[in-house]
């Protein structure tokens, strides 16, 4: 009994250190500007609209939302089709150097990711692809791909090779036997994937900042980064924006919070 | 439906493993063939390699008039029913057992008219619309073998299609599989660990060990004359006794002696004396109270059975045997008892090769 409240309590502390800084940034965009610095409360003592309204009339938020919503679907797309078959591929086809090809895409997410700003950048406008959206999503999809493929050798390894066998023994070619038989069970999987991704790209922030070079193509963290001026940050704008960009994570995530987190350890268990 | 021919197959693994060794098994058309051997023993592996689901090293598989040794599964024409039963868990069992013709762009009324017969004759009929999670294991089993039977395949391969039932259904099932067998007089190839299933379902039954063909032959005859120790002691359970001695000479009549054992045996056996291994089954074992001159030894356990008991003895050599005898005789833990062995009845070995020693004039 007492071991669970005091884990009890452990919870409680802990959902309060995590969901705090979000919950700080909730009340503060409800307040005015000038009580921010002054008396700063923890709760709410109006409800003033006043940044959110400021968001879409003043600034053009939507903008930066419609760019971060293309690129990071754009990228998902990609990176769970694509995924797909290299993750097929890598958990069922027998084919030399499976290892190495299944370290070296892990490899490629150690980069740091400023170490290789600069030459992507040089790449980039050698493509004529700065400040565009394929400028943006051929990044993405790099980084995120070997995520989505390690989470995908993971679902497809999960499900029995009978399941395969028997349809090619059935009539089935292996074609056949991946989308009728395959994907349909790893659907679950490809979502968890998918919602992984999308998060990944709609958080993104270094490259985003450096291959973007106008507000017409800057995405949701970007544009709340510059949205500082020169003398000042306009505090009650800033937090408006990101309750904006995490309102829609945080209930997707929520939402699919088995799934996702099914998706984390997938693999763990069964090699 | 097609007969089967496997050629000289060799199955390597690049570990090392050895699946298969010059296998050479012909399976004719409407056979119920039964592949045997312990764990390992390559019996999985020949069945996925009719399946095309591996490709043997070296040697050719035949289906009918078809060389299929290169040819993916889905150009193969055969059915099989998977260990798992394999059954596509977002299909409903209509949809499972529908997927083989679909593939094969059968128009929708045959599709249908397939998919209610054999769903009538295995009685799926009520479950046609379920899936396969609120299914029991037995209902999968019917669906996996009905999933086979619509494609109306050149032959059917069973993977250990009973192990995941329980020991009542699995009796059952085991007498329904031989029922379909007759019905369809289909070719079939089937693969088991287990003995019993081997015995009672198989027109013959090839054993296998090490992937290497051990016998192929009807199951009474594999029974009767097991060609070597291996086969002796695989078929038939309780398994057979097997003791090492030798057959000596005496006046033109021979005898087998061991250790505090010896048996008068076969005349004819006289022109083999040497060491020898000698195996007699627990059925061919008598007992009773009181023998002149035959071996004796003394009762170290009793398993009633019911109509029949297991009675284990001791000789005076150290050899322990077992005797399959009827509840009639009852003896006693630690007591003293006469072995009578039935000259015609015992097997013998070579020491060495475990191959079988032909006695001429033997009964089986």
């Amino acid at each position: 009994m007492k071991g669970r409240v005091a884990a009890g309590v452990g919870l409680v502390l802990l959902v309060l250190f995590a969901a705090f800084p979000f919950y700080w940034a909730v009340v503060a965009s409800f307040t005015p500007e000038a009580t921010l610095f002054r008396e700063p409360s923890l709760w709410p003592r109006e409800l003033l609209l006043d940044h959110y309204r400021a968001l879409f009339t003043e600034r053009d938020f939507w903008t930066p939302i419609k760019n971060s919503l293309i690129v990071a679907a754009t990228t998902t797309i990609f990176c769970v089709t694509i995924g797909a078959f290299a993750a097929y591929a890598l958990a069922r086809i027998e084919f030399p150097w499976k290892r190495t090809i299944l370290g070296f895409i892990l490899a490629v997410t150690m980069f740091p990711q400023i170490s290789i700003v600069s030459p992507l950048y040089m790449l980039l406008r050698a493509l004529r692809l700065i400040n565009t959206y394929p400028g943006l999503v051929l990044p993405y999809v790099t980084f995120a791909m070997p995520l989505a493929v390690w989470l995908l050798v993971g679902f497809f390894r999960q499900l029995p090779p009978d399941l395969e066998e028997a349809a090619m023994v059935d009539g089935a070619s292996r074609w056949q036997s991946f989308t009728r038989v395959i994907l349909p069970l790893t659907g679950p999987g490809l979502a968890t994937t998918a919602i992984l991704t999308f998060i990944y790209c709609w958080n993104e922030f270094l490259f985003a900042l450096s291959f973007t070079l106008g507000p017409e193509r800057y995405t949701v963290p970007v544009a709340i980064a510059l949205f500082r001026g020169q003398y000042q940050v306009p505090w009650g704008q800033v937090l408006a924006a990101t309750v904006v960009a995490t309102a829609p994570v945080a209930i997707v995530v929520l939402a699919f919070q088995r799934r996702v987190v099914q998706g984390l350890t997938a693999g763990a268990v069964k090699g | 439906m097609a007969s089967i021919t496997l050629d000289r197959i060799d199955k390597r693994y690049p570990n090392g493993y050895v699946a298969a060794r010059g296998l050479s098994l012909p399976i004719a058309d409407g056979e119920l063939l039964v592949l045997v051997g312990p764990s390992g023993s390559g019996k999985s592996t020949v069945l996925r390699m009719i399946a095309g689901l591996e490709r043997p090293t070296s040697g050719t598989i035949v289906i009918g008039e078809r060389d299929v040794t290169h040819l993916p599964p889905q150009e193969r024409d055969i059915a099989m029913v998977f260990q798992s039963y394999a059954l596509y868990p977002h299909m409903t069992v209509r949809e499972n057992m529908a997927f083989g013709l679909r593939l094969r762009k059968q128009p929708d009324e045959t599709v249908a008219r397939r998919v209610a017969e054999v769903a009538e004759a295995l009685g799926l009929g009520p479950l046609l619309e379920r899936k396969p999670a609120q299914l029991s294991g037995g209902q999968r089993q019917r669906v996996a073998l009905g999933r086979a039977i619509v494609r109306e395949p050149k032959a059917f391969l069973f993977d250990e299609p009973l192990s995941n039932l329980d020991a009542q259904l699995r009796v059952e099932t085991r007498a329904e599989l031989a029922r379909l067998h007759r019905r369809l007089s289909a070719t079939m190839v089937y693969v088991t660990h287990d003995q019993v299933e081997a015995m009672t379902l198989g027109t013959r039954v090839a054993v296998l060990k090490d992937g290497m063909l051990q016998q192929v032959a009807p199951p009474m005859e594999l029974y009767r004359r097991p060609q070597n120790q291996f086969v002796a002691s695989f078929i038939g359970s309780p398994s057979m006794n097997f003791v090492r001695g030798t057959i000596e000479r005496d006046n033109g009549r021979a005898r087998f002696v061991a250790d505090g054992f010896t048996l008068a045996v076969m005349d004819s056996l006289a022109t083999r004396a040497g060491p020898v291994v000698l195996g007699v089954r627990p059925h061919d074992i008598a007992l009773d109270g009181a023998h002149e001159g035959g071996p004796r030894g003394v009762v170290s356990l009793v398993e009633p059975l019911g109509s029949e008991q297991i009675v284990y003895v001791t000789t005076p050599g150290g050899h322990d045997l077992v005797a399959m005898v009827t509840s009639d005789f009852a003896p006693r833990v630690d007591e003293p008892v006469a072995l009578r062995i039935a000259p015609s009845a015992v097997h013998f070995f070579d020491p060495q090769s475990g191959a079988r020693i032909l006695a001429a004039g033997a009964t089986y």
